[in-house]
């Protein structure tokens, strides 16, 4: 138990990049994971199992120590605040939190309505600019709200901004830079720690390689 | 009138039913029986308390305080942690007693609105505090206590990490000068983000030495060896202080052998804010949380009026039950089964197997709808129905 490493990650691009920073950090992973939709994925070579999840559950497992690591977005961590460690910038899927709007917004005086995944980052963010704002919560495709009338503004995730301009939406301001980020559960922090500071080490090493390239 | 919730409990509230009660309890002497053998004395104080002394000097986050008002306007807390209890009592109730004060508790806690399982807002704790010694032994007494009781529990596999808040604050102010400024490095510590401390060391305008020798903080975790690297960052008067607290602890924790589960973690910085010396946490494998937390307060009774250093650790019960995992079977009982012309002799007969030691459950007959349902629950049934056997050949 204590030798083998359990990984949470979200499916899809994250993981891809994910694996193979780890591959090139020496990590024995196969080739390509075959069946797409396991929800755990085992690579025993390197003593490592990956559990597949939604982005925004990852620090539930790993806060929980169901899994030892995970890779977790800094939107997330900052939306959903959990008891782990924080202990490498990825550098893989960078993006950013921004709010956007109908170009031809104009503030309002009645009760302005702000419509996001993040709560608490929105909340948080128009706190700090001294704006009053209502925030509505949503779990996707959160361009639509000012296309329909449900909100002003919103805050979400800019990538390329693509789907913002597809949208007939701008950007308004830039709020946080966003990376995915290595997280650690601080009981298997102490318990295998001989095994993590060294995953830790050699995926630092390829990242800063990757950075100056 | 509304419906009765009869399912529904407050969040975060549990039930222990008779197979977890039994378990806990079991939990709970063997661990007590270690308490009482070093000497530590049990107290109980209420479970509310003013807001204004406990409340505040608890250092749990007000918003997970449970509050209400008594008839005087007064606001009230349930009891958040028992350091702060316990510091109240020494300095006022025992303040004749000569210290060093050494007590115990084991008590329920009250931490409101946790939002998802696994967090229960009543759990029970036990710990210990060493009020009034301010000696390396004392903190490696109270470890080696700590350790002693998660053994009696039957925890096998575990580990504590011990670090020093003098030796975080000693390093960060002697690099970044002011108090303020260290203070933003210990919150990213505090935090856990390693990821922000980082950013944070790199935007500072400082010498690329003083960066790295931020940097080695995050790597000061392991073994004795890392005091040295440790004692190379910084060795101002009170990181050398703190570094001397450490190996002389470690001395102390290795005449208790207690040095196999031991390991250092200097940048272990803890949530409870009067610690102001060594801190310790302790962790069982199975589990993902912190079993068992405890370090030394020594300013937390001056706000008491009776300043006195002091040390104590606590053990959460609730998760040491689940990383031991294993719920204890319910003791053999046995059924004595009667008719009332009989029950003088059931009753006879119970009481001396109860004499014996064992568990006997007295039921009568009509006082049950469904006898086999009854019955297939215990290992030996003893039946005293009807006329007894001696009556009948008296009758014949």
């Amino acid at each position: 138990m204590r030798d083998q490493i359990t990984i949470a990650m979200p499916k899809g691009r994250i993981f891809e990049e994910a694996a193979d920073l780890l591959r090139k950090a020496g990590f024995n992973l196969p080739e390509e994971f075959d069946d797409s939709r396991k929800l755990i994925v085992d690579a025993p070579e390197a003593g490592i199992k990956f559990f597949l999840a939604k982005p925004m559950d990852v620090p539930t497992y790993v806060e929980h120590g169901v899994a030892d690591i995970g890779v977790a977005g800094k939107d997330v961590m900052l939306e959903d605040e959990r008891d782990v460690y924080e202990v490498l910038d990825l550098k893989i899927s960078e993006c950013y939190l921004a709010v956007a709007g109908l170009p031809d917004y104009e503030p309002t005086d009645i009760a302005p309505k702000v419509a996001s995944k993040y709560p608490k980052v929105a909340t948080e963010y128009f706190k700090q600019q001294g704006e009053q704002v209502e925030i509505i919560q949503l779990n996707g495709s959160i361009e639509l709200a000012p296309l329909v009338g449900l909100a002003d503004r919103i805050v979400d995730i800019v990538s390329t901004g693509g789907t913002l301009r597809e949208n007939g939406l701008v950007e308004m301001e830039e709020i946080v830079s966003i990376t995915s980020r290595l997280i650690v559960n601080p009981v298997s922090y102490r318990l295998k720690d001989a095994r993590i500071d060294d995953m830790i080490e050699r995926l630092a090493a390829v990242i800063e390689e990757e950075g100056t390239a | 009138m509304s419906q009765p919730f009869m399912f529904e409990k407050p969040i975060g509230m549990r039930d222990t039913l008779p197979a977890l009660y039994g378990t806990k309890r079991s939990l709970r002497e063997r661990m007590e029986e270690k308490v009482e053998k070093w000497g530590y004395r049990p107290i109980k104080t209420p479970s509310l308390e003013f807001y204004d002394t406990i409340g505040n000097a608890s250092a749990i986050l007000d918003q997970q305080l449970f509050k209400l008002l008594d008839q005087e306007g007064n606001t009230l807390v349930l009891r958040p942690d028992m350091t702060a209890p316990i510091a109240r009592v020494a300095s006022s109730s025992l303040k004749e007693e000569p210290l060093p004060l050494r007590l115990s508790y084991h008590t329920p806690l009250f931490r409101a609105q946790q939002r998802e399982g696994g967090r229960p807002a009543e759990f029970e704790q036990l710990g210990v505090e060493l009020v009034g010694d301010k000696s390396a032994s004392a903190d490696g007494e109270v470890i080696a206590l700590m350790a002693e009781t998660l053994h009696a529990a039957g925890l096998k596999d575990f580990q504590i990490a011990v670090g020093h808040i003098g030796y975080v604050n000693a390093l960060l102010k002697d690099i970044v000068g002011s108090e303020d400024r260290a203070g933003v490095l210990r919150r990213y510590l505090y935090e856990k983000n390693y990821v922000g401390y980082k950013q944070h060391v790199k935007s500072l305008p400082l010498s690329s030495i003083d960066k790295d020798r931020l940097l080695g903080l995050l790597k000061l975790r392991g073994g004795r060896a890392k005091l040295d690297d440790a004692r190379a960052l910084v060795n101002n008067g009170e990181a050398a202080k703190a570094l001397e607290d450490l190996e002389e602890l470690y001395e102390v924790l290795e005449t208790f052998e207690v040095t196999p589960y031991l390991s250092f973690d200097l940048n272990l910085v803890m949530h409870m804010e009067y610690y102001t010396g060594i801190v310790f946490e302790g962790y069982g494998s199975k589990l993902g949380f912190p079993l068992s937390s405890g370090g030394r307060y020594d300013e937390l009774l001056a706000k008491f009026n009776r300043p006195a250093q002091a040390t104590g650790f606590g053990v959460r019960m609730d998760l040491l039950t689940e990383a031991i995992g294993e719920t204890e079977e319910n003791r053999r009982q046995t059924l004595v089964l009667f008719s009332k012309e009989r029950r003088k002799e059931a009753l006879a007969d119970a009481k001396a197997l109860r004499a014996e030691g064992q568990v006997v459950v007295l039921q009568d007959m009509t006082g049950v709808e469904d006898v086999d349902r009854l019955t297939e629950q215990f290992e030996e049934v003893r039946s005293f129905i009807g006329r007894s056997p001696k009556e009948d050949t008296r009758d014949a």
